[in-house]
């Protein structure tokens, strides 16, 4: 990690479902303009990690943190800081691991972001749909029909239309939570590519259960076990020499 | 498919389609016997003698009134309270109450609906028997139904749609106002408008608040009495001197009722079906 700027950064975070500890005492700095993959066995915390990052756990009732998550050197959690809940996730756009599109047409999903930021006018919008849907890389295949339903889209198509949507609110930040575990091979490598072009611009973080996809597209790897974090690193060290006998069982399918 | 099988496959059958035939049957008689009176005359007539001769519009347009008005009481108060119990209200015990109490709303039965509004509207408000005294007490009827099918219809869009609304900065309002509301609302204005086929046909609650025996004059203003279709059919079937005589006026009379409702329940398929379209899944 050297010469990187720090992103995002977590600071002795605790989490809590109720009663039941999720996350124990992360520390993690997550470089500017780099794809970090989170990985580890399910249920080992890596997606409520995650969802740590644009605060998407407030919205599940009876949860609790304790420490701070920054972005940008700013404590996204604060009651009075200086990022509200709404620009934050303007910042930090999010994929999930299901493709969620909205009952709407192409291009009303691609509008609703920005629509609900304050922008009404139709030929700003145009240029927004259209330079979305080329950053991930869906114009092609969907140009002549952005007000058919997006519903009509295939699985793949659906994923990247929903990172369309991400990008439309033009965040520094995306969130990936395992984007293209639904999807078949063929659809997962163009997700890929287009992760491979966007980490230019982006910094992502990308939650992963399949241990190729880190080690094709990732520059860091955090390895998460059971609420903690075991082993942080750039990936290529992770997958051939880590420092932890518990991330080399798993990364060698000993466990998990 | 062995016999036993093919038994039981049969009683469930009949048993269903004798739904069919008792509906049908009192469907039937009522077109049989109440399509002969059913004349222009009849419909845009006041009636004469007690309800013997003439027609029946006063009570025609007194239902209209009073379901109009519980409409326009109940259904934004349930579904506003269905959004709050859906998307804001937390888990606590206070909810919890809310919830109960809403469930034994629905449990009392209308005639005590109609004692609660002679009380509070009519007497202690002073509306006197009135379409609003009537209307706010049908309001308060249906308002369970409202309540709890506009509840289901927002459990049915899928958390995902709120998640991803909320993950680009939207509100919880614009969430709901712009990526939950639309999808829902088929089925909450279907639940409400069924609710509302249920406020037309009722008796017990506007006996006591609204409903006047013998009044032929339209109504002018929201705190005049009105007749109504269903307490005008109970007086003609019970308590008119000539019970008899009338008999053909009685059929009339709930053909027209009946028409009246389905076309509620249409009003509310046609929605579904228009809203349906618009979003599709």
């Amino acid at each position: 990690m050297v010469n990187e700027t720090i992103k995002l950064e977590s600071k002795n975070l605790n989490f809590y479902y109720g009663e039941t500890q999720a996350l124990f005492n992360i520390n993690l700095q997550i470089p500017k303009n780099r794809v970090t993959a989170l990985i580890g066995p399910s249920g080992c915390g890596k997606s409520t990690f995650l969802r740590m990052y644009n605060r998407m756990n407030d919205i599940i009732p009876g949860t609790h943190h304790k420490g701070s998550i920054l972005i940008d050197s700013d404590d996204i959690y604060l009651e009075k800081g200086s990022m509200d809940i709404v620009s934050l996730r303007k910042k930090v756009g999010m994929v999930f691991q299901k493709s969620n599109p909205f009952p709407k047409s192409i291009w009303e999903n691609i509008a609703y972001g920005p629509k609900i930021h304050g922008i009404k006018d139709n030929t700003k919008l145009e240029a927004i749909v259209e330079k979305s849907l080329r950053g991930s890389a869906l114009w092609e295949e969907v140009s002549d029909r952005l007000h058919q339903n997006a519903f009509g889209l295939s699985g793949g198509q659906q994923q990247r239309l929903c990172i369309a949507r991400a990008l439309a609110v033009e965040p520094e930040i995306l969130l990936m939570d395992e984007p293209a575990s639904a999807l078949d091979p063929k659809s997962t490598t163009r997700i890929e590519n287009l992760i491979r072009e966007l980490r230019e611009n982006y910094t992502i973080v990308i939650v992963t259960h399949n241990m190729q996809q880190a080690a094709r597209i990732s520059y860091y790897t955090a390895f998460f076990y059971e609420g903690k974090l075991i082993e942080f690193g750039e990936t290529e060290k992770i997958f051939t020499k880590p420092d932890q006998q518990q991330t080399e069982d798993y990364i060698t399918g000993r466990f998990g | 498919m062995p016999k036993k099988e093919k038994v039981i496959t049969w009683v469930l059958r009949l048993i269903t389609y004798s739904i069919v035939v008792i509906i049908g049957t009192i469907l039937f008689n009522i077109v049989k016997n109440g399509l002969p009176v059913l004349s222009w005359e009849f419909l845009s007539q006041p009636p004469r003698r007690s309800g013997a001769e003439g027609g029946i519009l006063p009570a025609i347009i007194g239902t209209i009134y009073l379901v109009s008005g519980a409409i326009i009481v109940a259904i934004p108060l349930g579904m506003a309270t269905s959004i709050y119990l859906t998307e804001y209200a937390s888990q606590d015990r206070f909810n919890r109450y809310v919830r109960l109490s809403i469930i034994t709303l629905a449990g009392v039965p209308s005639i005590v609906f109609g004692l609660f509004g002679l009380g509070l509207f009519v007497i202690f408000f002073g509306f006197g028997a009135s379409i609003l005294s009537g209307s706010l007490t049908l309001a308060f009827m249906i308002l369970p139904t409202i309540i709890v099918s506009s509840e289901e219809a927002l459990r049915a869009v899928p958390l995902s749609l709120r998640e991803g609304s909320l993950a680009l900065g939207a509100t919880r309002w614009q969430t709901i106002y712009k990526n939950v509301l639309p999808y829902a609302l088929p089925g909450m204005f279907t639940g409400s408008i069924l609710g509302v086929g249920r406020a037309a046909g009722e008796t017990a609650p506007i006996l006591l608040t609204a409903a006047a025996f013998f009044l032929p004059k339209l109504p002018t203003s929201i705190f005049d009495q009105v007749m109504a279709l269903p307490y005008h059919l109970y007086i003609l079937a019970t308590q008119h001197p000539e019970v008899h005589k009338v008999l053909p006026k009685q059929y009339g009379t709930a053909l027209v009722l009946v028409l009246l409702v389905l076309t509620f329940n249409l009003t509310a398929i046609f929605l579904r079906g228009h809203f349906r379209k618009k979003y599709k899944w």
